[in-house]
Formats: C-alpha cells, structure tokens, sequence
C-alpha cells in the first residue's frame, strides 16, 4: 500500500479501518457482523503490526464496554459494526457520552428491523441521530457519500472525538462498505504512547504515578438529583456549541429549482444523476446533501427560493430523515418522501420517475 | 468517452471480480474516475457472481446502474437476467463456450465468444476469462490495453503469477 498522495484502489471497508489508523486510534475492539466484516479482519492483522491492539470482543456488548474502559483509561479507541449489532451498543453510547469519554464508532448499515438482512440500508437514522441508549446525550453523525470523504471523516473524527470528549458516530450504508474507489490517504498520526496519555488527556484514568495527590474519576453515576442535572445541562451547554461547529452540508442549486431533493450517503449519489434525468425531462430538481445528521442542517432549507413546488427526502427507510426535513422546511412547501427499505435500492431512474410524478402532483 | 457502465455477471470461480478489479485499477491508473461494486449476498463458491464498473471523465455519481453500456454474460443464467439491463446501442457479450443460447435483442450489437475454446487453444487453459476481458475491453474502448499489461503486472499477476503474464496477454489479444 502507498504511503502520502499516491491514489489507491480501497474497498470501503477496509479504506475506513486504515484510516482510522492513520488518525491515531491505536485500539480497536469488535465482532464480526455482514456488511463490515472486513474491517474486524484488516484490524487483526494490521492493527497489532502496527502498535496497536486488536481484540474481538465476545459480543458487541463486550466491544462497547471495552471501549468505555480503553477510552476512560485515554486510549484512543474506534469500533466499527452493523445496524443490529450498533442496536447492542447503545446502552454504552449512553454511558461514554454521560462519562465524557472519546470513541469514534462506525455504522455499516443494512436493513432492518430485527436482525432483518444484510443488504445495505439507512432505517438507522433514528438509531444514530435520536440514539438507542437512555437519558438526555447527543452524538455527532457524519453521513459520507464516498469512500474518500469517509476516510476523511473518520481521519478528522479522531481529533474531533477527542476535543469534544463525546463518541463521534460515522454512519454509511451498506454499499459505501463493500465498493471499491481510487482514493488518497492521509498521513499517519502518531499513536499516542502511553507514558504521554496523563499529558495528553489530563482527565484520564491513568494511576496515581508520581502525584498521589490527583485523583481522576470517570463515571456515569451521579445519585444526587441536583448534581445530576447540573451535569446534563452542562452536556447540553457543549452539545449547544456542538449543533454550531459540527453542522455540514452541501447543497446544489436549491436557489432556483423546480424540486429540491434531500438525501445522504449513497442516496445522495443516486439523486444526483437523477438530477441529471429530470433536466432532459425539462424539470430543474436541486440537492440538499446533510453531512452531519446530528446537528441537522435545519437552516440551509431556508436558502430555497421561491420558484420551488416541494421538497422531497429520498431514504432507504421508510421516512425517517424526513421528519427532521419538515422541521427544517416548516409549513412553507409541501415535504414528500421517495423511498426503498429492506435492502432494496431505487435506481437513479427511479427517483427520477418518482420525483418527476411528485412533481406533477403539486405543481 | 463520458461515462462508461460495465457489468460483469456470472458464476463464482469464473474471474467475474477479477475482470471487474482488473478495469477498475487501469482506470484508475489513467486518471479516470472509476466506482466498482460487487453484489454481495449469502452466496457461495458456484453462485452467482456479478460487479458493476463504472469509468467516468467526472466524479462518479450513482454506484448503481440501471442500464450498462457493455455486459458481459459468462454463464446462461446472466444473460437471462441481464440482457435487458444493455441500453440500445449497447454491447452484449456472451460466453458461447457455455451459453448455448441466443441474445434476443436486436438493438443492441451481440459478440459471441467461446472463452473456453479459444484458451485451449493458445494454450492457456484456464485463460478463459482474460480472452472475454479482452473482447470487452475493445468493445467498449474504456480503457487501454498497455493499461490493462501494467495491471497484470503491478496488481493482477504478482509474485509466482508473474510468469503467467505473457500467457494472459496473449489471451486477452486472442479474440478478434
């Protein structure tokens, strides 16, 4: 594999567990599980080569809370699985962001509900954007539509787990996973050693050492009510400042279109030869691409001009973006929903059929 | 050349993904954009096996096609399900060594190429794959030729496969 600027061709999955890596997470925990299985094999055999560790967990329960300990011990630490076994981790997702601890983890998503298949899907939405796990948290999502702008996300979600001290979720569908795409890697990022952890994370567990006057504790238990919520609104103070920094999106010409589109990850790609379509059929369709779900980009829908008769959010699910859509849109254009679930995918003709009836429909 | 969608369908163990990768790299190699997806599934070895190679002069924007410039049918099977997915004025080729059956669409040109029988007889065998490579490679244009000898060395044929190479050359040349 070529080091620096050379262009590589890297299948999805195996490009993002040699990006995270390069961004300096040294510990990898997890189980094997359908679109995603790569990445558990490259880290076995990469990760300990390299100085770092890896260690399949018995369960995805067990991934999660060795990460919570790794992390809360200031390891950098990045787990990987599927929509059924993210569903496992949420318990802990709750526990890492109430304790403040780092994690960048990623979704491979299929469809569902259940263990339902292994096709590619994007019914996660609400699991990583509302979060399975209980109380008040919030994690950031990043939603890449490449193999490269994965790899740049999860190579910069190593930095941005660690500022905001919170997991950082990477959620791509299926087919991100599994295709292949020249892309450029970046450059490694030293692990951190662990002599050099007590100065790098100062909050972290990591002894007494030569000061035994400084006691660190990393927890999630807080039994007192007023000591409780003074911490959560302490979380939300960050999470409030987070909804500012972390929002990204990219748009294309929603000033002037017919319809607007709204889509992520592959999604995103298919509308956009859709778009393509709809022009020779004489209908001027723009594109609203969320990079980051959580923060939703609500404001951006404010940038739609007059001439546009709907905006519709295309989902491998069964409309589940959508809502946060409609929050952005308001009650000022109708919201309509083009979709597949399952596993099934429409194609760039089909969104553009269903749009252009859409279209119809309303103007 | 725009935008060029390949699909290559078959059985597993037949080379599907190899000539899949193999055009995927030489794009790469000349600077093209280029998406490769494999379907995946629970299949298994004597499956179905098919790869959508998309070469474009832009960014790539669906990995997924619904209609293919060139497809590649290696087994009865795949040309059944997939001779509709070929656009008018597109390209069908057929492994004849197998197929036994005939393209039904008359809008579209149809190549029929006995793999099997054109390997043994250069005397490579098992080159079967490298000689419909070829075929499809000149029928499309999609990529170079010399592009494709530089991804057999660099990424194909390495190591022991190495003394393979003038053999798969000569296959890939071997379809006129």
């Amino acid at each position: 594999m070529a080091n620096g600027n050379d262009k590589v061709l890297l299948k999805g999955n195996e490009a993002f567990a040699e990006a995270a890596i390069r961004g300096g997470l040294r510990f990898y925990f997890g189980y094997p599980i359908t679109p995603q299985s790569e990445i558990p094999e490259f880290m076995s055999r990469e990760l300990p080569k390299r100085g770092g560790v890896f260690l399949q967990a018995e369960s995805e329960l067990g991934a999660i809370n060795m990460a919570y300990g790794a992390g809360a011990a200031g390891g950098a630490v990045f787990i990987s699985s599927s929509s059924p076994g993210i569903a496992l981790m949420q318990e802990g997702m709750s526990f890492l962001c109430s304790a403040e601890v780092p994690l960048v983890a990623l979704n491979v998503s299929r469809g569902g509900p259940g263990i339902g298949g292994i096709q590619p899907g994007q019914a996660d939405y609400f699991q990583v954007t509302r979060g399975g796990g209980n109380g008040d948290y919030k994690i950031p999502v990043f939603a890449p539509a490449s193999i490269q702008e994965a790899i740049d996300l999860i190579y910069e979600s190593a930095e941005l787990a660690a500022y905001w001290r919170n997991p950082i979720m990477i959620f791509v569908d299926g087919i991100i996973g599994q295709m292949m795409e020249p892309v450029t890697l970046p450059e490694q990022r030293p692990f951190t050693e662990t002599s050099k952890i007590r100065d790098a994370k100062p909050w972290a567990i990591t002894g007494y050492g030569d000061d035994d006057t400084k006691k660190n504790v990393v927890k999630s238990l807080r039994m007192q009510p007023d000591d409780l919520e003074r911490h959560v609104e302490y979380l939300f103070e960050k999470y409030r400042r987070a909804e500012k920094e972390l929002c990204r999106v990219e748009t294309q010409d929603i000033e002037d279109a017919d319809i607007v589109l709204v889509a992520f990850g592959t999604v995103a790609r298919i509308a956009r030869e859709a778009i393509e379509i709809l022009a020779t059929r004489g209908i001027k369709a723009g594109l609203v691409r969320p990079i980051s779900l959580w923060p939703f980009p609500y404001d951006v829908f404010d940038k739609i001009g007059s001439r546009t008769k709907a905006v519709i959010s295309a989902e491998l699910s069964m409309g589940q973006m959508i809502e946060d859509v409609r929050i952005g849109v308001g009650k000022r254009l109708p919201v309509r929903l083009i979709n597949r679930t399952g596993g099934m995918i429409p194609t760039s003709l089909d969104l553009a059929d269903s749009a252009e009836k859409i279209y119809k429909e309303v103007n | 050349m725009a935008t060029s969608k390949l699909f290559f369908a078959g059985s597993g163990g037949q080379g599907i993904i190899l000539m899949g990768q193999m055009v995927t790299y030489a794009a790469m190699f000349e600077d093209k954009a280029t998406t490769y997806y494999p379907s995946y599934g629970p299949e298994m070895r004597g499956g179905t096996a098919n790869c959508t190679v998309i070469v474009s002069d832009k960014d790539v924007s669906s990995p997924l096609i619904y209609e293919a410039d060139c497809v590649i049918a290696m087994n009865l099977p795949s040309l059944i399900k997939f001779e509709s997915l070929v656009k008018p004025g597109g390209t069908l080729l057929i492994n004849s060594s197998i197929v036994d059956q005939k393209a039904t669409r008359t809008d579209i040109t149809v190549l029929y190429v006995p793999t099997a029988e054109i390997a043994k007889e250069i005397g490579n065998p098992r080159g079967a794959n490298m000689v419909m490579l070829g075929a499809a490679i000149r029928a499309t244009n999609v990529v170079a030729q010399e592009t494709i000898e530089r991804v057999m060395r660099e990424k194909a044929f390495t190591g022991k496969k190495a003394a393979t190479i003038p053999l798969n050359i000569t296959a890939f040349e071997a379809f006129k």
